[in-house]
């Protein structure tokens, strides 16, 4: 059966790339449409009219929405290759757990950061140190947060370390992780992966003109 | 055939709505557990090390192994314990059932706290028009006598604030945002998820749950 796979994205999103990667690992075919965020397509209102953001997968007409959720369902319609939630549940609640907590604290963070006036920086670098600090120990010895296989949490907190280099850069800071870097740089050995994020750069230029266009600076 | 259960413990707080979702999720499957009652201004020292990183209820532990977060927690009671299952079979129905729970806690019950608990006026009024939306949101979807169909589900034991919290917010503070003239469908819902045999069996007080909210509201307009 023909299947129909669209996905609205935004190429610095974080949130896109992690579904870029898992349509990557799964080897689906799809038709990729880059939305101007600042003029939403009808589809994208019409697909996601709650949030009204990016990435929306189009599944054979019948739209998913939320990051987490899209890399879940790609997991669980396409499954004869590269599983990515662990098979044990209390391994899966686990790296539900902490993808939430990527998205709860480490976004959060971040944003304060990229999309924040200077005043409101200390705060949130002090925090997203924090949050680093506990995914390393998270991470422990492991290649991977899947342990041995590239999984759903490496597909969650990957598409961040792309953007480390715009919190650093914007924070005047380093974020001190040798461990996420040492992940990173294998995670990025996978096609999937490296095909799928989008460039340091790249993405520092997009914070450089939200940050003019927002009067942040 | 007596379940293999293991041991299954919960920490959790009688007023909170999170605490009480794994409630009835544990008590749909007959799962056997241990209830512990935490003091959140004096949280146990088995509360700090089973969540160490949110500290907060509910946690569920299984055989030693903790869990937090109480959506995460209810996807691994339906994982581990088959009978009455609380998330759809297929994919896509899944997707939507996530979805909608995180909906209820990312965006409805935020707005709906901050309608009823903050001491600027403009922000309340905000936050009400927000709740609202979400609200017609919800009424919009739910297209069976339940979101889970004819039986409850994921969204249904998520929305259960909206059932029983959010009233006795209304009476505490004299705020009406779960009208039936203006939500039928989610008001009717809420009489009948109040009245399920397991969630019956599940809900706080109210009249305590009022008082509770009563002396919130008080300590916030009291701060102005």
């Amino acid at each position: 059966m023909a299947e129909e796979v669209v996905l609205l994205d935004f190429h610095p999103s974080m949130f896109g790339m992690r579904v870029r990667i898992a349509l990557a690992e799964k080897g689906v075919k799809y038709v990729h449409k880059e939305e101007n965020l600042r003029n939403k397509s009808p589809l994208l209102l019409q697909s996601n009219p709650i949030h009204k953001k990016i990435p929306v997968l189009i599944h054979n007409g019948k739209p998913i929405c939320e990051s987490l959720n899209i890399v879940q369902y790609i997991d669980e319609f396409w499954t004869d290759k590269a599983p990515l939630l662990p098979s044990d549940p209390y391994q899966r609640a686990e790296a539900r757990f902490w993808a939430d907590f990527i998205d709860k604290k480490v976004d959060e963070a971040g944003k304060g950061i990229w999309a924040s006036k200077v005043d409101q920086h200390e705060m949130a670098k002090k925090e997203l140190k924090e949050s680093l600090k506990k995914l390393e120990e998270v991470l422990g010895d492991k290649p991977y947060f899947g342990g041995d296989k590239f999984g759903f949490l490496d597909v969650a907190l990957i598409p961040f370390h792309q953007w480390f280099f715009s919190y650093e850069t914007v924070g005047s800071f380093k974020l001190d992780c040798p461990k996420l870097t040492a992940w990173a740089k294998r995670c990025v050995e996978r096609e999937s992966v490296s095909k799928s994020l989008a460039s340091e750069k790249y993405i520092y230029e997009f914070v450089l003109g939200h940050r003019k266009v927002s009067e942040l600076d | 055939m007596a379940k293999e259960y293991g041991e299954v413990q919960l920490f959790g707080v009688g007023g909170s709505p999170y605490a009480r979702r794994v409630r009835i999720a544990l008590e749909m499957k007959g799962v056997q557990y241990t209830y512990f009652e935490e003091d959140l201004r004096n949280k146990s020292d088995l509360l700090l090390k089973y969540n160490p990183v949110h500290k907060k209820v509910p946690v569920l532990v299984h055989n030693g192994k903790p869990l937090a977060e109480s959506l995460v927690i209810l996807e691994y009671i339906d994982d581990t314990w088959g009978n009455h299952p609380i998330l759809p079979q297929q994919p896509y129905d899944r997707a939507l059932a996530q979805f909608w729970s995180r909906f209820i806690d990312d965006k409805c019950l935020p707005a709906i706290t901050k309608a009823a608990f903050t001491a600027n006026k403009e922000e309340r009024d905000n936050s009400a028009e927000e709740s609202l939306e979400a609200l017609q949101f919800l009424e919009n979807e739910l297209k069976h006598k339940f979101f889970g169909g004819e039986t409850i589900g994921l969204v249904d034991i998520a929305a259960g604030f909206i059932a029983f919290w959010l009233p006795a917010i209304e009476e505490a503070v004299g705020l009406k945002l779960l009208s039936c003239e203006k939500f039928p469908k989610l008001h009717k819902w809420g009489q009948e998820f109040t009245n399920h045999p397991v969630v019956k069996e599940n809900l706080p007080p109210r009249d305590k749950l009022v008082g509770f909210f009563k002396a919130r509201y008080a300590s916030i307009t009291a701060s102005k």
